[in-house]
């Protein structure tokens, strides 16, 4: 095979205040492949995609852009989507209000004359939508699609401007497996179209699946270019070089199993969602006992964390039709979060951001949050003890920052992540629930996260965990329910549980729908 | 010698953003101080300027709150109003005790932002809509209650006192008000204290505090401007009773916002409601309460106007509103929630009444008056967004 490459990136040294971001960075991407780029958050991928789409302008760095044979100099994103390079963001940049078809040429709009030609508009789109194989009507409002039709529009979009390179930045973390599938499927199509695709990913199931080249990040250097035809290209051989070392284990081994009796309860809950009037939980059981961990698999959709939100006080206010919660034996029904929270559950939100923390608030603030009272001292809080809460959560569970008074917003995900579970764990509950608690974090911050997980049910906490992440439900759980389309279809012991069984499962049902 | 100006600079940048509202304030003061010749800071204005701030200060904190969770009150200034013209016809009118009649016009505040908040958090009419239709209501019932005797004039003396009066003295030779100097003594000594208090707090925890030199020149500074303060009042007729209803108003509040779960409550709704609501706040609740927190302090606003002007009129309140939210703003509050600081608040509105008092000692026309006062704003607010990491 010749060397055709669509893009070299050549000694790119981009440094923040303090912070040397990328060292020298070489990145060599071939016409026609499908390139990953993997490493740990802070790695400094998402910086270097920066670079080449023009966010970061020419001039800031150091290093050359070498794109199709020459130096270019992007200075706004608008210059690199001229050149065809196009990027596809985790959180999309679409409007919501708008149709399908006026996102797809949003900015770059088909004139006629001085008017926008929308019937030429919604023809054009149509077969932009072709394309990426998404059979919706270009009227409808992409706020009724779901997030993996979103994500199609957008490729619609970059096609659309002709686009030779997309670049997708963690494309399937919000995705259900059908969805990711999908779009993996699709990446492969683009390549026989001859567009490059560069996809950054955690997923290494995917990666590994799907590249021809893998590209390793560390600490902001290269660290490796494999070559999926004559490479090793195992899991264990791209986590080896990500992380510097062999992570044997990726799931830490747990010291003691022994399980108490049953603490929390769930019985026949059935639920339905107020606006559209379906029912999303068709009578729901669930236990947990003292000590154990608790996985929750199932699409996304399946209704896991609708379970767990209805439970914990049901804040969106979903039509409760049956239900009852039991913890130690003792029948409740919570009707905000404060009340399940006093009997003794907590819950980490899958979404960190959205309505997990307080970001413009800091560390000490957030962890406190939910466990005020153990800090009042008659009418006033006692601010040095909660510094010192704070200072004790980010010494045991490792989060790296310069103090306690920093703004969550400023930590990496995977430490925004650490100070969601402290704030948890202030509260000192008896069942945690944790949703998707390794989203979009690194490897090394999932390990610690798993070791975390351990640590606390070893000293008796009961967790259930919620997770799209088969091989981390596999690899955590003492046992596992499996959900799908609002019903549990199953319910394993660790021993009983292999990904075939989980996936039948998890797909089974909704097939006979 | 060099590490601790490098600690100095290094608080001043980190602080930019407060102290430039302080710096603002001194540079509007000494601007007028030299174009008025000498007039702005005589006791006597600057007495006035006490009593003409405080309408404006007491509702600029319950705003401040209203802001931080992300919503607006734009009905306060005729509710303001209309409370000046319920308690000018219970006293003058109907014959009602003035200290019951503050106390029920209080409570009718109160009940008016528990109906509001009611509406806005139960129902879910935006607070935009709601108080500007409030601001329509009340500015009819305003009008309504005047509409028989037209302007009321009021003579109870207590009442008059709230912000026309000053605080009484023991009766001596010579013209220095005594007691007012002690409580400025007794004030510089508390806050030596609490600060001390807290320092020794801090380093009993090992924490880091600033350096000891820095602390006294801390210390030294805010002593000296209550120092004058107090020497600058105590030479005209002594502190000001508005100003004491404006300090306790702005401890109760400050302690609330910083020292409390309620005050936590309250910046964590502005700064992520769902987050706050999963961490076991009660939204509606906090929400409701800062309507009514607000309603009480329009109240209290509109009983100070209508002292302050003796009589009740049916234009009170007229842009009350905008100068409380203009205050807030200018104290640093932000514009996307979360943020924002009681005692900032009430520097902000010193900034503005001091430019309403400067340019009326100049006799600067009243469209000129709102020209200048609407580009400051922006000025002030700009700053505060560039200047927001």
């Amino acid at each position: 095979m010749s060397e055709d490459y669509i893009l070299e990136m050549k000694n790119i040294t981009k440094e923040f205040p303090g912070v040397k971001a990328l060292d020298n960075v070489n990145f060599k991407v071939r016409r026609g492949e499908i390139h990953c780029l993997v490493g740990e958050n802070g790695a400094g991928k998402s910086t270097l995609m920066k670079v080449l789409s023009g966010v970061w302008k020419y001039g800031t760095y150091t290093g050359d852009i070498v794109y199709d044979g020459e130096i270019q100099q992007f200075h706004t994103i608008a210059d690199s989507e001229a050149k065809g390079i196009a990027i596809i963001y985790q959180e999309l940049a679409l409007f919501p209000e708008l149709s399908v078809y006026e996102n797809i040429y949003f900015g770059h709009e088909i004139m006629n004359g001085k008017q926008v030609d929308w019937n030429e508009t919604i023809v054009k789109a149509y077969e932009m939508l072709q394309k990426v194989k998404l059979d919706v009507d270009p009227s409808i409002k992409v706020k009724h699609l779901n997030t993996g039709r979103q994500q199609l529009v957008e490729i619609a979009k970059a096609l659309s401007k002709n686009c030779r390179l997309i670049i997708f930045d963690e494309p399937t973390s919000s995705l259900n497996e059908d969805d990711s599938e999908n779009l993996l499927q699709l990446m492969k199509e683009l390549r026989e179209q001859g567009i490059t695709c560069i996809m950054i990913s955690h997923k290494l199931r995917e990666v590994t699946a799907i590249a021809d080249t893998i590209t390793v990040l560390r600490d902001g250097t290269t660290i490796c270019s494999l070559d999926a035809k004559t490479d090793d290209i195992s899991e264990a051989n791209i986590i080896k070089n990500m992380v510097g070392r062999s992570m044997e284990n990726i799931y830490p081994p747990r010291e003691k199993k022994e399980f108490g009796p049953v603490r929390l309860e769930i019985k026949n809950l059935t639920v339905e969602n107020p606006e559209t009037g379906r029912e999303i939980l068709h009578d729901v059981n669930i236990n947990v006992r003292q000590g154990e961990i608790v996985g929750l698999q199932g699409l996304m959709g399946a209704g896991r964390t609708e379970s767990a939100l209805s439970i914990f006080g049901n804040p969106y206010k979903y039509k409760v039709k049956s239900g009852e919660v039991i913890i130690d034996g003792e029948s409740h029904w919570f009707k905000s979060p404060k009340e399940a929270m006093n009997a003794g559950i907590a819950y980490v939100s899958e979404d960190r951001k959205g309505n997990g923390l307080v970001l413009i608030q800091d560390i000490k603030y957030n962890i406190s949050l939910a466990n005020l009272k153990e800090l009042v001292n008659g009418w006033s809080l006692d601010e040095n003890k909660e510094i010192v809460v704070a200072n004790q959560f980010v010494k045991d569970i490792n989060i790296r920052t310069p103090s306690v008074e920093q703004k969550v917003g400023n930590l990496s995900g995977g430490n925004q992540q650490k100070v969601q579970i402290a704030k948890w764990l202030f509260l000192k509950p008896k069942v945690l629930i944790l949703d998707e608690p390794t989203r979009g974090i690194d490897v090394g911050a999932k390990f610690e996260i798993y070791s975390l997980m351990n640590k606390m049910v070893e000293e008796g906490m009961s967790i259930i965990m919620i997770s799209s992440e088969l091989p981390e439900v596999l690899g955590m759980s003492d046992r596992l329910y499996v959900m799908s389309e609002g019903y549990i279809t199953g319910e394993l012991t660790a021993e009983e549980a292999t990904e075939e069984k989980v996936m039948k499962m998890a797909i089974n049902s909704s097939s006979e729908e | 010698m060099e590490k601790k100006q490098s600690e100095l600079v290094t608080l001043l940048k980190e602080n930019v953003r407060n102290y430039m509202m302080y710096i603002a304030l001194v540079a509007i003061m000494v601007f007028f101080q030299i174009w008025s010749k000498g007039s702005f800071f005589k006791a006597s204005n600057i007495s006035n300027l006490f009593n003409q701030a405080a309408y404006v200060a007491v509702l600029a904190i319950g705003m401040t709150l209203i802001l931080i969770i992300k919503h607006i009150d734009l009905s306060v200034g005729f509710l303001a109003g209309f409370c000046g013209a319920i308690a000018a016809i219970l006293m003058e009118k109907m014959g009602m005790n003035q200290w019951l009649v503050i106390l029920a016009v209080l409570v009718v505040g109160l009940l008016i932002g528990f109906y509001q908040g009611t509406v806005i958090t139960r129902v879910g009419v935006p607070a935009f809509v709601m108080t500007l239709a409030g601001q329509f209501i009340f500015r009819g019932m305003l009008s309504l209650s005047l509409a028989k005797t037209g302007t009321i004039v009021i003579a109870q003396k207590g009442y008059l006192a709230l912000c026309n009066g000053f605080i009484p003295d023991i009766p001596h030779e010579g013209g220095i008000h005594i007691v007012t100097m002690l409580i400025g003594i007794i004030a510089i000594a508390l806050v030596i204290f609490s600060m001390l208090k807290t320092r020794r707090n801090k380093q009993k925890y090992g924490f880091k505090v600033i350096s000891n030199t820095l602390f006294i020149a801390e210390l030294v500074l805010i002593a000296a401007v209550i120092l004058v303060v107090a020497y600058v009042l105590a030479s005209y007729k002594g502190l000001p009773w508005s100003s004491v209803i404006v300090g306790v108003v702005l401890f109760i509040y400050n302690y609330m916002l910083n020292k409390t779960r309620l005050g936590r409550h309250i910046y964590g709704i502005g700064g992520n409601a769902e987050a706050a609501e999963l961490s076991g706040v009660n939204v509606k609740n906090v929400t409701l309460f800062a309507f009514c927190s607000i309603g009480m302090l329009a109240a209290l606003s509109g009983i100070l106007y209508s002292s302050r002007l003796s009589s009740a009129t049916p234009q009170a309140g007229l842009g009350f509103e905008t100068d409380a939210i203009a205050s807030s703003y200018i104290g640093g509050t932000a514009v996307s929630g979360g943020v924002g600081k009681v005692t900032n608040a009430i520097i902000g509105t010193f900034v503005i009444m001091s430019l309403t008092n400067g340019m009326n000692l100049m006799s600067v026309d009243i469209s000129y008056q709102y020209i200048v006062k609407g580009l400051f704003f922006i000025i002030a607010v700009a700053f505060d967004v560039r200047t927001r990491k």
